[in-house]
């Protein structure tokens, strides 16, 4: 480094020591801070995380003389961005792939595996679909109902069969087929009921000592309207079976999702696709910035 | 994280200690915590906002700031603050007494539960003696309409399909089937629809047009974020809920939406549901959910818990056992009891002040030895399990083996076995004796045994 340049730093470091001093809030007042917290709690965020990166912020305007409320949204939205872990591996591109779908009841497991099923086959892929949730009612049947529209044979079993079990067969049907992509959807259930958790273990360990022909993949499907309950459920999950990624669903609504935000960066976990509507195409890949964007209230 | 609220209050008044009196700062930093509680609770946080400066209003009296126990103090006005926002109205279905069938409608968004909701609803008025129809009006979501029926078929209540095309026109001839079969309410089960879906929510008013359901009820995730506000306010513009049943509360979100859901729109949690099985829709009780908002343990559900698992034939068996003494079979049974109640962890969990105790010793209470005490009794045959008597050396060899313990665990536990059959022994003596002379030495005895005040007269 020579002269300059040192001489260069040390301004620099002076000029934010100086910066943070006489730091008024630029154009932007108390109001717009509040507001920034607001709409990161309502995004579900989490209120401690929210006041922290609110806290934060103000530091980083400071020192970096940010003074405009675009450009500390913007700032913000860069900063939450970074925390979601890139993704290795796409399971739904890097192709052969075998994926379980799991999740409490009712976040959308079975239509996300539909319309999966559904893009794979436009896109030409050898595709397969397992019906493992032997348990709810018509659960099957909706499964059947996505195949057809996909045009993806569907392999399953009678209501209240060994879901382990239908894996089995499903890989094994996958294998003579030579199926490249297979997308086995599985009974919801909470978190907190251990019988059942263990039960999903089976299930997974069964499915990934079984397949040895291709990577298998675990993805947690969780649904954006999830509140802060949604980091128990995911690090149960996770626990209990050792998750590759995550499905957030429903983000077509009003609510911005936050929680996969203190997920993803709490446990590591890349977020595979994004569910925003009912069609086919609604089911997204998965863009950092547009989603931290929208929960720092971008273009409000 | 998520501590109760009383710990983390204590926590903030031990700072205070030896201050001798609170000043407003001590009160907005108790304010603050309860803030934080209820928003990790999923409250909405408008709501939050003004909860929690009416809280603080009743705490700043003098009551309160003088106490010696203001921790306790701010905990009770927060939980009556909270009782009495959760349920100031009566949570009761109200029919038409003149109109026959009844109608009662579910809404909500997707995956929220409400075709399981109907089946358990169905199963309740069933149960009470009305004759309920499903009216599958679901016709968005592949085999919804398969889905009720398979339920409607397992708690024996009819269900009406129609074309499964056009949802008003299954709705209206639900109806038209229920006076034809002289049933007496109709439950219209509907799609799942966002709240900002024009197309979805114009088709839920003219369902509700062309039925005029008595109730209008809204089911809502317990697990639902801060988005709920919207949810439940469009909802109610738009079709105008009467009730709200809370699904998945069986699992461990604090459900502070039913907290939000009344603030913003009024209206009364009418059911929690509380599981898979079509029996699970309970009554909303205000005091218990307020208290689980704070996350403050639940003793009357403990209760009611056990008394859900205690049926009819246990009963018997109590009585059995008095006679014929305790067999290992009876102890097994009494393990998968405690099981069925969600396990030692979590019966221990909803005592209060117990959460905190077993983060410092998880230990403590420890499901293992259960299943371990459970492998040991599978490992012996039925005729050992009765009479457990007959398990010489070479049987506990074999049964260690069998359930991969020592044999001095297998000695453990048939001395634990034969302790408790000596003590029903006894309880059998006092019973046949009644409050005779030996009777009461017999219990003295007992009572000695049992480590409790044996020596001492007793007051009889």
């Amino acid at each position: 480094m020579g002269f300059l340049d040192s001489l260069k730093a040390g301004l620099q470091r002076s000029r934010e020591a100086i910066n943070e001093i006489f730091y008024m809030g630029g154009e932007v007042d108390e109001d717009f801070w509040e507001d920034l917290e607001d709409t990161l709690v309502m995004g579900d965020m989490g209120a401690e995380v929210a006041m922290r990166v609110t806290d934060d912020l103000r530091e980083q305007a400071a020192r970096e003389n940010l003074t405009r409320a675009e450009q500390l949204r913007d700032a913000l939205a860069r900063r939450l961005a970074q925390e979601f872990p890139a993704s290795e591996r796409d399971p739904f591109s890097d192709l052969p792939s075998c994926v379980l779908f799991v999740g409490i009841n009712g976040a959308g497991k079975t239509t996300t595996v539909g319309k999966l099923a559904g893009r794979a086959r436009d896109a030409g892929a050898r595709c397969l679909i397992g019906g493992a949730d032997t348990f709810r009612a018509a659960a099957i049947e909706q499964l059947e109902v996505w195949g057809q529209r996909a045009g993806v044979d569907v392999i399953t079993r009678e209501r209240g069969a060994d879901p382990a079990s239908v894996c089995y067969d499903v890989v094994e049907e996958a294998e003579r087929r030579g199926a490249e992509l297979v997308l086995i959807d599985t009974a919801g259930r909470l978190h907190t009921s251990a019988d059942l958790m263990r039960e999903l273990a089976k299930v997974v360990n069964v499915t990934r000592k079984r397949c040895q022909s291709m990577p298998v993949s675990v993805v947690l499907v969780i649904d954006a309207t999830t509140g802060q309950n949604g980091l128990n459920q995911a690090k149960e999950f996770n626990d209990a079976l050792e998750l590759d990624g995550l499905i957030v669903t429903k983000l077509d609504g009003t609510a911005k999702g936050g929680i996969a935000l203190a997920i993803s960066s709490q446990l590591g976990l890349p977020i595979y696709r994004i569910g925003v509507g009912e069609t086919l195409d609604d089911l997204q890949t998965f863009d950092a910035l547009d989603f931290t964007r929208a929960l720092v209230g971008e273009g409000m | 994280m998520f501590n109760s609220l009383s710990d983390r209050l204590q926590d903030t008044f031990e700072k205070l200690r030896g201050k001798g009196r609170l000043t407003e700062d001590d009160i907005n930093v108790a304010m603050r915590e309860i803030r934080m509680a209820l928003l990790e609770a999923d409250v909405n946080y408008r709501v939050v906002k003004s909860f929690v400066a009416r809280c603080k209003e009743k705490c700043l009296t003098a009551e309160v700031m003088e106490s010696l126990t203001p921790a306790q103090n701010v905990v009770r006005i927060v939980l009556d603050e909270l009782t009495v926002l959760l349920g100031s109205t009566d949570s009761k279905l109200t029919l038409a007494q003149n109109r026959t069938p009844n109608v009662i409608m579910l809404v909500g968004l997707q995956g929220s539960g409400k075709t399981t909701a109907a089946a358990k609803l169905a199963y309740l008025l069933k149960s009470q003696g009305h004759s309920p129809l499903l009216a599958a009006c679901d016709t968005h979501r592949p085999a919804a309409a398969d889905q009720l029926a398979t339920l409607g078929g397992e708690i024996g209540v009819s269900v009406f399909r129609g074309d499964g095309k056009d949802a008003v026109a299954v709705a209206s001839g639900a109806i038209q089937e229920a006076v034809d079969r002289l049933n007496d309410i109709v439950i219209v089960d509907t799609a799942g629809r966002l709240q900002i879906d024009e197309e979805m929510m114009e088709e839920a008013v003219a369902i509700k047009r062309a039925v005029r359901p008595d109730q209008i009820l809204m089911v809502v995730d317990a697990m639902t974020g801060q988005d709920i506000v919207n949810v439940v306010t469009e909802f109610a513009n738009r079709v105008d809920f009467d009730g709200v049943i809370m699904s998945k509360l069986d699992g461990d979100a604090r459900g502070g939406g039913a907290l939000s859901v009344r603030e913003v729109t009024g209206k009364p949690i009418k059911f929690v549901s509380m599981g898979e099985k079509p029996d699970s829709l309970e009554v909303f009780h205000p005091d218990r959910m307020a208290k689980r908002i704070l996350g403050m343990g639940d003793v009357v559900g403990i209760i009611e818990q056990a008394q859900k698992v205690a049926d009819e034939q246990q009963l018997e068996d109590a009585e059995r056992m008095l006679r014929e003494g305790f067999t290992m079979d009876d102890l097994l049974k009494q393990m998968q009891q405690i099981r069925k109640m969600g396990g030692l962890q979590k019966i221990l969990g909803m005592i209060p002040g117990m959460e905190r105790a077993m983060s410092q010793m998880p230990q403590a209470a420890d499901d293992s030895q259960m299943t371990r005490i459970e492998a040991i009794i599978h490992s012996m045959t039925r005729e050992e399990r009765l009479r457990p008597k007959i398990i010489n050396g070479q049987r506990r060899k074999r049964i260690a083996a069998g359930s991969g313990r020592t044999v001095q665990e297998v000695n453990q536990l048939i001395k634990q076995w034969d302790e408790m059959n000596k003590m029903m022994g006894k309880m059998k003596g006092l019973m046949q004796q009644g409050g005779g002379k030996k009777g009461r030495r017999a219990m003295q005895q007992m009572m000695r045994e049992m480590g409790g005040p044996g020596g001492g007269r007793l007051p009889f």
